[in-house]
């Protein structure tokens, strides 16, 4: 418990952070018209893909001769970055028809 | 001095995200909005591959390798899918976020000190990241399974709120274990890890198909906190703030989608239209079916001043929005007013009949939102339900015993005629009958959507 709390203490204003970027968030997409709600949560999904920055993080750490953590790990940098390419790729394809009826 | 450059350039990744997260909220600007948060991306997994790090064996093969692997597979993947398999993808895609996020926990566990005691911050977050990863990464492929039809709404958990909150208890209990043990138990973490993983599917598989969308979002948004969980792991600003933004705005995005169906986030999740079953209608109708053939409803659209429109899921599997945009302007031709009444939740997505009808190139004035439509429709000579169902049952005004109660729906009847398109009389995705198929108004002309479209398109033309 001591830890938890020693935790929670020296991070403090990252915790403060937090909750403005939980409010930032949720006014970014407060008003947003129905149509768009599908390419948005699609382009929200590929930003969730910055777990692929981790996922970096910890190949370029490991130890190269720990198959298991180059394994997990690297499968982790593709499937994260099939979600970050993938994502923007779909999102990008669905926008693309608005725009081109617009004119 | 690198870590001051590398935390200030993520900065910035950070600044394109929020900035490209709000232009995707408006249709001038989504598109720029979707390429300044793909460039912050791009500039933030960069920095991180480049960055010297003390004591680092980079490992730059694999790195670039998986990049490569990964990039290839989603381009493939997201230039490939059909537009009307785009929410089924956007949740793969997602679980494959969920699952990265998974992998990340594992290894931190892995790769825990031996012998150190695990009650501290970093093993807390790590538990969480594992327990949220793994829900987000089976929860988004049973959604998936369902949208794409292989999984059934039948498939039915015996008692699935007390199945669902023992699972949540057992998480809970087992990743407070693992915490309280003088040294990390390996064991424990793959105990936790296999009911994290079951708890995804028992969360996901009693909720009803007609409500992924908002499954969906949620999940959406549970990857993006597993995300910052991640982030919090490694002190890395860029995916707290990523992971966060989307959490937040994953979560509001959750809400409005179940605004727009008139229904709270709990009453999704826990009632779900599959336990209530089929309401029968209470409005005492006359259960007697119209059938119209393609004949009438041709001249009768082709003499109309203005028709209007629905469509619905069904218009998305017959892949009929070209067709019906040949009808619209062969109609238009005859100098008949077309227009097109989009429902929020039509199709299995909110947006969703927007995007087929745009790939179609009917222009973006000719679409109506629910409100609108619904003032036009008193003065609409014809109604051309194409594909849609419960977005226009009457059991949402009428029935208060219809699981579909209160959810506001395009009022179809309030115009002089309605032609219901539609492969039979099956009920639609959430199971109930509807009044609508019986009405005074009301024809029905079964048959495919493309191919009774294509059919009209010839008769007005000869009519």
């Amino acid at each position: 418990m001591e830890q938890v709390l020693h935790f929670l203490g020296e991070n403090v204003t990252m915790i403060y952070l937090l909750v403005f970027a939980s409010f930032l968030g949720m006014e970014i997409i407060s008003k947003v018209p129905t149509v768009l709600h599908t390419p948005l949560m699609s382009g929200a999904n590929a930003i969730s893909g910055v777990v692929i920055i981790g996922a970096i993080v910890l190949i370029r750490q490991a130890d190269p001769g720990d198959f298991l953590v180059m394994g997990l790990g690297s499968l982790g940098i593709v499937l994260a970055s099939i979600n970050v390419v993938g994502g923007y790729a779909v999102t990008d394809r669905m926008l693309d028809m608005f725009k081109k009826k617009k004119k | 001095m690198n870590t001051i450059i590398l935390n200030y350039i993520y900065l910035v990744s950070i600044i394109l995200f929020i900035v490209g997260l709000k232009r995707l909220g408006s249709p001038d600007t989504a598109r720029k909005g979707n390429l300044i948060a793909a460039s912050g991306m791009g500039l933030a997994i960069l920095i991180t591959i480049v960055y010297p790090m003390e004591n680092a064996s980079n490992n730059y093969t694999w790195i670039i390798l998986s990049v490569i692997v990964g990039a290839a597979i989603g381009m493939t993947v997201a230039k490939k899918v059909k537009m009307t398999a785009m929410p089924e993808m956007v949740s793969l895609f997602n679980g494959l976020g969920g699952a990265s996020t998974m992998l990340i926990s594992i290894v931190e566990f892995y790769n825990y000190p031996s012998g150190a005691d695990p009650l501290n911050g970093q093993m807390l977050t790590t538990v969480f990241a594992l327990f949220i990863g793994s829900i987000s990464f089976t929860g988004s492929f049973i959604a998936y399974g369902k949208l794409q039809g292989f999984l059934r709404d039948s498939l039915v958990l015996p008692a699935p709120q007390v199945v669902n909150s023992i699972m949540l208890l057992l998480n809970i209990g087992v990743g407070a274990y693992l915490l309280m043990q003088p040294e990390l138990d390996f064991n424990l973490v793959v105990i936790l890890l296999a009911l994290s993983l079951i708890y995804g599917v028992t969360f996901v598989t009693p909720i009803g198909g007609g409500d992924m969308p908002v499954v969906i979002s949620l999940l959406n948004s549970f990857t993006g906190i597993g995300a910052a969980l991640a982030g919090l792991i490694y002190d890395n600003e860029v995916m707290i703030f990523g992971g966060i933004l989307v959490g937040a705005s994953g979560t509001i995005l959750t809400v409005l989608m179940c605004q727009a169906m008139n229904r709270s986030l709990i009453n999704v999740i826990i009632g779900g239209f599959s336990s209530s079953g089929g309401g029968t209608s209470g409005s005492g109708r006359e259960e007697v079916v119209k059938e119209a053939n393609h004949n009438d409803t041709s001249i009768m659209l082709k003499y109309s001043q203005k028709v209007i429109i629905v469509p619905g899921y069904g218009l998305a599997v017959a892949q009929a929005q070209h067709t019906c945009h040949e009808l619209e302007k062969r109609l238009e031709s005859e100098g008949v007013d077309v227009k097109y009444a989009i429902h929020p939740v039509a199709g299995r997505m909110p947006g969703h009949m927007n995007v087929l009808l745009a790939e179609a190139d009917v222009p973006y004035p000719k679409l109506l939102e629910l409100e609108d439509a619904n003032n036009e429709f008193p003065t609409t000579d014809v109604v051309l339900v194409v594909g849609a169902n419960d977005v226009v049952n009457p059991a949402a005004k009428e029935d208060s015993s219809s699981p579909i109660y209160g959810m506001p729906i395009l009022d179809v009847e309030l115009a002089k005629n309605v032609v219901v398109l539609k492969r039979s009389m099956n009920p639609g995705y959430a199971g109930i009958q509807n009044p609508l198929f019986f009405g005074d108004k009301t024809k029905m002309l079964f048959g495919d959507a493309k191919s009774s479209i294509q059919k009209l398109i010839e008769e007005v033309g000869n009519a």
